[in-house]
Order: C-alpha cells, then structure tokens, then sequence
C-alpha cells in the first residue's frame, strides 16, 4: 500500500490531479460555512454582471443571481450525484457480477444474455429512455446513469469472480459447510473489492459527466436548484452576449474530469506491474549503439565478429548478455553456437543486424564486419538494405515469427520488393518457386496460405524460404528446429544442410542441442555467460571436448543404441549475467574447480584450431593440436 | 462469408427482441396514466377511456407488448401526439440528420484516432508522443457540449468561419458545400472524446503488437520502418482497435444529442429530448428501438469487418 501511493505520488501528473480533486472536493464541503451570497436569490437589476465586478468576483447570471456562489453549490451537487451514482452502480453491479460468477452456469447464463441486452444500447440513449420513462429531474438522472453503468461492474466483476470461485480456500469454505451467502461475503468479496474499488475511480469522471450531461439537456436538476450541467444550460441562451456565464461551469467540469482522469491514469499505472519495470517500450528499428572501443576492420571471412559486447539496462541494473565475444564465419562455412538458454547466443546473433530489442538492449563493444563494413556502427539506412538481402535470418517459434494475418506467399514477396524492383506477377512465381526450393507440396495453393493453416514444420519452411529470398551470403539460424517435433527436425536440418551445400551460404546456427550441432555444423563454438569458452572444429571437440562445461552439455545427449548410460543434468544454475564473478562464470557449477579458476578472469588458449577457456581443461589442446 | 454474416444477423434476433423487452419494460414504469398525459388534468373519463383504447392501454402488459412488437414489424409504430404524425416518418427523417453527423464524426474520430496513437507509438517517449498524450487527455476530459458552446464563440461568433447552427442555411443553402459548412464545427466536437479513447487504445495496443516477434521477422527481412509500422503493426493492433470503434460508434451516436442540442441540428437526439420534455411516449420508443436495433446492426458490421482483416475467426 505505501509503495503503491508511493509510485502515486511520483508520478506528478497524478499528483497535481490529486491535489487539484482534493482541493474542489474540500471547497465544496466547506460551502456552507463559507461567506457565499445565497445561490438562488434573483436580483434583475444586476443582470449578467461581468466577472471581477463589486461584490460578484465571478459575475452574475441572467437571473442576477452570484455566480461564484452557484457554481460552488452547483459543484457541490454534481460531485455529490456524480459519487452517489457511482456507489449505487458499483454495489449493484458488483453483486450482480459476484452473483453470476459464483453460482455459473444457468444464473450465469441469464443474468450475463441480460447484461449483454443492456449493453446492446449505445450508452446515452438507455439513459434517455430511463428518464423519458421516471420523468425529469435530478433523482431520476441519477438512477438512469448510475442504471447504464451497471452493465460495466456486472461485467468486470463477474470475470475476476469467475476466476476466484473455484479457488482452493472457497473450496475449503464450501466443505467447511459455510452457506452460499457467508461464502460470498466473508470469501469472495474482500477480494473483488480492489477491483471494485478501481472501476470505480475510472467511471466517477464519466458519471459525473453524465449526470452533467442530462442536466444540460434539461432532464437532470430542474431550477432553481442548479448543479454545473443545468448551469451550463441555462447560460447557453447567452452564450454569444454573455459568454462568461457558460465558461464558468464548463471549465468547473473540465477541471474535475481531468483531474479525476489524471488521478486514475496515475492509479492504473501504479497498479500496473509491467509499467513499472518499463517493459511495454517498444523495440527500436535498430539496437542502440555506444560503444567505447572500436575494433579495426577489414574482418575476415563473410561475417567477423570481434569482441562484441551487448548489455541490457533496466532500471539500475545492468546485465551482461554477451561479454566480448569473437567469431568468425568463411564463406559457404556452418559455425555452430551452442549454449544453455541464457548464455547470449541469441542476443550474439541478433546483434549483429542490430535486432536485439533495445531499449533496454545496448551494444556497448566490438564489431561486425561484412564486407570490409563493420555492421554495428552502421546507420539505420545501411542496415535495413542489408537485411534480408545479404544476411537473412530464421527464429525459432515460425508460429510467432510469421505475421499472423499476411498470406505467406505475400510475405515471401514482401522480403523480396523491399530489396529488389520486381513486378507484381514475377514476385508471386518468385514466391511458389521458393517454396518450392523448401520442399512444401502444392506451392502453387500453399502461397494463398495464412500461418495458422499450416503446420510447425511447414511454417519452418516457408521461414527457411523467406531467408533464401534474396540469396544472402549468411543465414543466422536461431534455434530453428527447436520448436518442432523430433521427425520434423531431422527434416529441417536436411533442407537446411541441403540448401547450404547447394547454395553455398555460410550459416550461424544457434542451439543447445549437440545432436544438432554433429549433424549440421563445420566448426562450433560454445557459449557460457555471455563468453566464448570453447572453439574447435566439430569432430574435435565431439571427440575431446577441453572445457569441462563442453564436456558435461555433451553428457546430457542421449544416443541412440548407446546403450544404458546415466544422462547427467548439470548441477545449480547458469550464472545470473548482473552479477557475474570475477572469475570463471562456469566455476560454481564446476566439478574440477580450484582456488586460480575464482580469482580472475580466464584468458582464452589457442592452440591450432582449437581454443578454450579454462586453466584446468579435459584436454590439453596443445598436445592433441586439430 | 455470406454464411458468416447470415449467422450473424440471427444471432441478432434475439438481441433485438431483448431490447424491445427492455424499451417495453422501462416504459411500464411510468407513472400516472399517458392519458392524462396526453389530455392534461381536465379530460373527461370518456376521453380518456377513448385514448386508453386507442393506445390499447385497456389489455394486458404482455398483449401489449405483443401488439407493439407486431405493429412494429409491420412499419407501424405508432402515431405522436405532439407532432400529429406518424412515428417512423419523424424518425427516419431525424435519423437521417444524426446519421450525416454521427457519420461524419465516426470517420473523423477512427481516422484521428489510429493515426495519432500509432505515430504516439512509434516515437514512444519523443516529442509527438507526448504532445499527442497531453491533446488525448485534453481531450477526454472536455464535456462535447461546453466544447461545441467555446467552438461557436471561437468561429462562429469572433470569427465568422462557420454559422453558428443548423444543418443548412435557411435562405438559399440546401447544396454539399452549405451542408459541409454547417457539419464541420458539430462534428468536430462530437468527434474529439472519441478521438482521445481510440487514440490511447492504439497506442496502447500498437505497443503491445511492436514488442511481438514477426514485428522482429519484418525488421529482419529488411522492411522499411514506415512500413513496419504502418503495415505489420498496424494491421496486427487492428484486431483490437475495430472493437473499440463498434463501441465508440455507440458513445458517437447517442453522444450526439448533446451536439444536436448546441448546435440546433435536426436530429434524432434533439427529437427524443423533446418528446421526453412533452412526454410524447410513442415517439421515445420509437426512436429508442429504432435507434438501438441500428446500432446492433451496426455492430455486426464491425463483426463482419474483423472477421475479413483476421482469417483466424472461424466463418
């Protein structure tokens, strides 16, 4: 509760609407001790008296009557309305809700078809038709709008009922042999109140609004009592000779509803969790560069990754997902990425186009050179004609991946015209052709297709097509099959081993799976805690893995026909990247760990082929050079 | 499709005799006699025998309501007393009039709308975005009436842009352009509470659809970022801002008996406010139902229209 008016109060907006309400609501307590002239006594003779005159500090009406005086009172009578309104509509809706939501079923059913009646009504005109029936007058207004909100708690109420009634403690109510009715108000109540409670902050601004509303229209108070609607409609007979007397109560209003929606916007997101963290940002077209060191080009191979280093900032806390990582890709090569979730594979991928979501993703070192180009400083323009065209990637879920309501067949041409001028008719031939290149039967139909009616595998493939489009010289594959059924996988990596062969593309696939990585990769390289521990060609280190993380992620494939051999998960946890040791990250978890591995930071050794990351390895790399 | 909508337009069915229950019911609760009502408190008991039989108020509530329901469907609904003319006739004129400023209104506040909440989301915390969420919040809280009373003092009356009511000129007008003149300021006004909900809903909902992964996809294909924003986010955010529109479409049109009333436009609401001031009873209920069974038609539209942008919803 203190941390929620405290996160409140920050939020200064809410604040000053606060301050503001309070003040208006104080004010109107107050009126009748306060030294006002009396609100409905009419004086003709100071007809329409201007504002700042002797005696009326805001003018008079067109009756004479104090202006300063009526709208205070009038203030009074609206917020009073406005609140009693809001009371009646939240305690009867809310019973109605908790009632359809405890009991379901057929007192569910037709209670919730009549609410949903109600609702068929646009909004104002059930109110009309409440009125034009009790007749006018400030009462009736209040029945009628706090009637048509009704509908809105019944609603709200129920759903979150729903969800609570068959929670363990009202079950343990119910065989406690508590009644309905002792159920209802002892368990579910006190926790639909908040609820409550917050529906209704967010309609006080509208009822009094409303209620405002029908009074201007004549049917809310009727004279000479006057809250600030039926003020506003009396004054527009002399709106163009006497303005004064409109803008009075019309910025009165004004001034409660924003207030009121100010306070509730502050309220809402208070309560909001994931505005706090400020999760709901939306990713940039590009990560955010600010780097302090740059390497120098030209890079080797077709991508070159050198020391690259990508964080994420929240809030204070800075967590390090990829720690100075290198890699370097030949042409027409497979390098294998593999680590537990967590280790940055993917935010190492995902960097190099710049697609890491950011905020709060910051690429704070390093380099990617393609080309003799380094890709991390480069501007947006730059980046976005490289996408796709030279290299293209493929994720993981094709589900998520694939933009649910655009035919894939028009994706596919899309990631093609962004690139390249092709007419219309060549783009759709392009797209069954590719297609087709990933084996989906009946590509001529399948184009028309939409995501949802496909399966996982197909989904995959169309993706796989998408990165062929433009022929790029790498494919960053995210953990591409990891989403798919085992037979489906083995499919996919075919197709993708295929295409690599056939094509020439040098491909950087990301993945935790060993298996994976025998069947597809030219070389690997393994990732712990944001760093490079392990880099060999894939036969070397399947025979003689040098790190002992390498080793225990090997154990941890079962092989077929291997034979009975325990599979060993690895022991704790991988490491939180905000709070890294200043040693070996692998270390904690480590089975042949000693006192130098947690002093300082382990220097990669290079020997041959080979390199890894580890003062005591399982094989001494020098000795068994590749 | 067709099947869809046929389905649809059943399903409505009894939506639309809920609500003629509900009309009927909240009329039940008049009190006093619409006799009296209508003859005022010196009528003789036979006159006022002779309206209860016309208006059939001798037979049960339930042959009442039959009675109505059957007259209804048949194009009858009654005959007001203050106006001396058919019901449906005054009300499909006056609907005509609020369906030019409803309409208007809705294009304006949709267009605005998910325009200024996408561009909010796009340069989330930049300049626009706030400037866009201060104008919202402006403009939510603004009552239309007062708004429409400051629009006529501001250009109508300080300056002489646009008249200050009415739907044509009395003298020589009738044609699109004095119609236009005479629209512009009313649907305006009506327009800007709308424009500020669907605005921070599509903010909100275009947030929402930018953090997804084939936003991601498109990005990584090499789509422009106007394009991302205007094509794949905005058609996904779609799904959840056309909902809204069918309610706000509701908040437009009955919200227009506030503006019919400022503005002195001929419409169906500045209608039912004085039938309810003269208690003309016939024409309320006329026009209630006819103005509700609108809108649920209206609804189904918006259905129609969500199940063509997603192929998802089974039709």
């Amino acid at each position: 509760m203190t941390r929620f008016l405290w996160l409140l109060a920050r939020n200064q907006l809410a604040l000053m609407g606060g301050i503001v309400l309070v003040l208006v609501v104080l004010v109107c307590v107050l009126v009748p001790v306060l030294p006002l002239r009396p609100p409905d006594v009419t004086n003709t003779a100071d007809r329409f008296l201007a504002p700042f005159s002797d005696g009326h500090l805001l003018g008079t009406d067109h009756l004479g009557r104090d202006l300063l005086s009526r709208l205070l009172w009038g203030t009074r009578l609206s917020l009073a309305v406005g609140f009693v309104a809001a009371i009646a509509a939240a305690t009867l809706g809310s019973a109605i809700g908790i009632v359809a939501g405890y009991f379901g079923g057929r007192t569910d059913n037709i209670i919730m078809r009549g609410v949903d009646m109600l609702m068929a009504f646009p909004y104002i005109l059930l109110a009309l038709a409440i009125v034009a029936a009790l007749g006018p007058g400030l009462l009736n207004a209040l029945i009628a709008v706090a009637a048509v909100n009704i509908p809105f708690f019944a609603r709200n109420i129920r759903g979150i009922t729903v969800g609570i009634a068959h929670k363990e403690f009202v079950d343990a109510a119910r065989l406690a042999g508590k009644g309905h009715l002792a159920i209802l108000t002892t368990e579910i109540l006190p926790n639909v109140i908040p609820v409550i409670v917050i529906a209704m902050s967010t309609t006080i601004g509208w009822m009094i609004l409303e209620t405002a509303g029908l009074s201007f229209l004549g049917l809310g108070s009727q004279p000479p009592q006057a809250d600030l609607g039926s003020m506003l409609g009396e004054a527009r007979a002399a709106l163009i000779t006497n303005p004064h007397t409109s803008v009075v109560p019309g910025v009165m209003i004004f001034v409660i509803v924003i207030s009121i929606n100010l306070l509730g916007d502050g309220v809402r997101d208070a309560l909001d969790p994931r505005l706090r963290s400020g999760a709901l940002s939306r990713p940039r077209p590009a990560t955010n560069v600010r780097r302090e060191s740059v390497p120098q080009g030209p890079g080797e191979g077709v991508l070159d990754i050198r020391e690259l280093e990508t964080q994420f900032h929240v809030g204070k806390r800075i967590y390090r997902a990829v720690n100075r990582v290198s890699l370097t890709i030949a042409p027409g090569e497979c390098l294998g990425l593999i680590g537990e979730s967590g280790s940055g594979k993917s935010v190492t991928a995902l960097s190099v186009m710049g697609l890491v979501a950011s905020p709060p993703g910051v690429i704070t070192g390093g380099a990617a050179f393609h080309e003799g180009r380094d890709l991390i400083g480069a501007p947006y323009r730059d980046l976005r004609r490289l996408r796709g065209d030279r290299v293209a990637y493929i994720f993981q879920d094709p589900l998520s991946t694939l933009h649910p309501l655009i035919r894939v067949g028009e994706q596919l041409a899309e990631a093609i015209r962004v690139h390249h001028k092709v007419p219309r008719a060549e783009l759709r031939r392009r797209a069954v052709e590719l297609l087709g290149a990933v084996r989906i039967p009946n590509a001529e139909s399948r184009v028309d297709s939409y995501p949802h009616e496909m399966s996982g595998g197909m989904r995959q493939r169309v993706a796989i097509a998408m990165a062929l489009a433009n022929e790029p010289e790498v494919i960053i594959a995210d953990e591409p099959t990891t989403a798919l059924d085992v037979t489906v996988q083995a499919q996919v990596l075919s197709l993708l081993d295929d295409l690599r062969r056939e094509r020439g593309v040098a491909i950087l696939f990301i993945t935790h799976d060993f298996g994976v990585v025998a069947q597809m990769c030219d070389r690997v390289a393994v990732m712990y805690g944001g760093r490079i521990v392990e880099e060999a060609a894939t036969a070397d280190i399947l025979n003689a893995p040098a790190h002992p993380y390498t080793k225990r992620l090997m154990d941890c494939v079962p092989e077929l026909g291997g034979g009975r051999r325990k599979l060993d998960a690895i022991p704790g946890l991988p490491p939180a990247v905000d709070k890294l040791p200043p040693g070996c990250a692998f270390a904690p978890r480590c089975d042949k760990v000693r006192e130098a591995c947690r002093a300082a930071p382990v220097a990669m050794t290079r020997a041959g082929g080979r390199a890894v990351r580890c003062l005591y390895p399982e094989t001494d790399i020098a000795k068994d050079p590749a | 499709m067709g099947g869809y909508i046929l389905k649809r337009l059943v399903s409505a069915v009894p939506v639309l005799l809920g609500i003629t229950v509900i009309v009927f019911l909240i009329m039940a609760l008049i009190p006093g006699d619409p006799a009296t009502a209508i003859l005022g408190s010196y009528a003789t008991p036979e006159n006022v025998e002779k309206i209860n039989r016309d208006l059939g108020l001798d037979k049960p509530a339930v042959a009442r309501y039959f009675i109505w329901l059957g007259n209804m469907l048949t194009g009858d609904f009654g005959r007001s007393f203050s106006l001396n003319r058919p019901v449906l006739d005054e009300v499909l004129e006056r609907f005509g009039a609020t369906l030019v400023l409803a309409g208007t209104s809705f294009v304006i506040c949709s267009v605005l709308g998910i325009v200024a909440g996408a561009v909010s989301a796009a340069r989330q915390y930049g300049l626009a975005d706030k400037a866009i969420t201060f104008a919202v919040l402006i403009g939510i809280s603004i009552p239309s009436f007062f708004l429409g009373m400051m629009m006529i003092l501001a250009f109508a009356v300080e300056r002489r842009w646009f008249p200050v009511s009415g739907m044509y000129a009395i003298y020589g007008g009738g044609d699109l352009p004095d119609l236009a003149r005479h629209l512009a300021m009313p649907a305006v006004a009506l327009a800007v509470v709308a424009t500020g909900v669907i605005a921070r809903l599509a903010r909100s909902a275009m947030l929402e659809v930018l953090r997804l992964d084939f936003i991601r996809t498109a990005r990584a294909k090499g789509v422009p970022e106007r394009r991302v924003i205007w094509h794949h986010a905005l058609k996904a955010a779609m799904v959840s801002i056309i909902p809204v529109l069918g309610i706000q479409a509701g908040f437009v049109l009955s919200g227009a008996v506030y503006i019919e009333i400022v503005f002195q436009w001929p419409g169906i609401g500045r209608m039912l406010v004085t039938a309810i001031l003269q208690r003309d009873i016939l024409l309320v209920q006329g026009g209630v139902v006819f103005v509700a069974a609108c809108y649920v038609l209206f609804n189904i539209a918006v259905d129609v229209v969500q199940s063509l942008l997603d192929p998802r919803i089974k039709t």
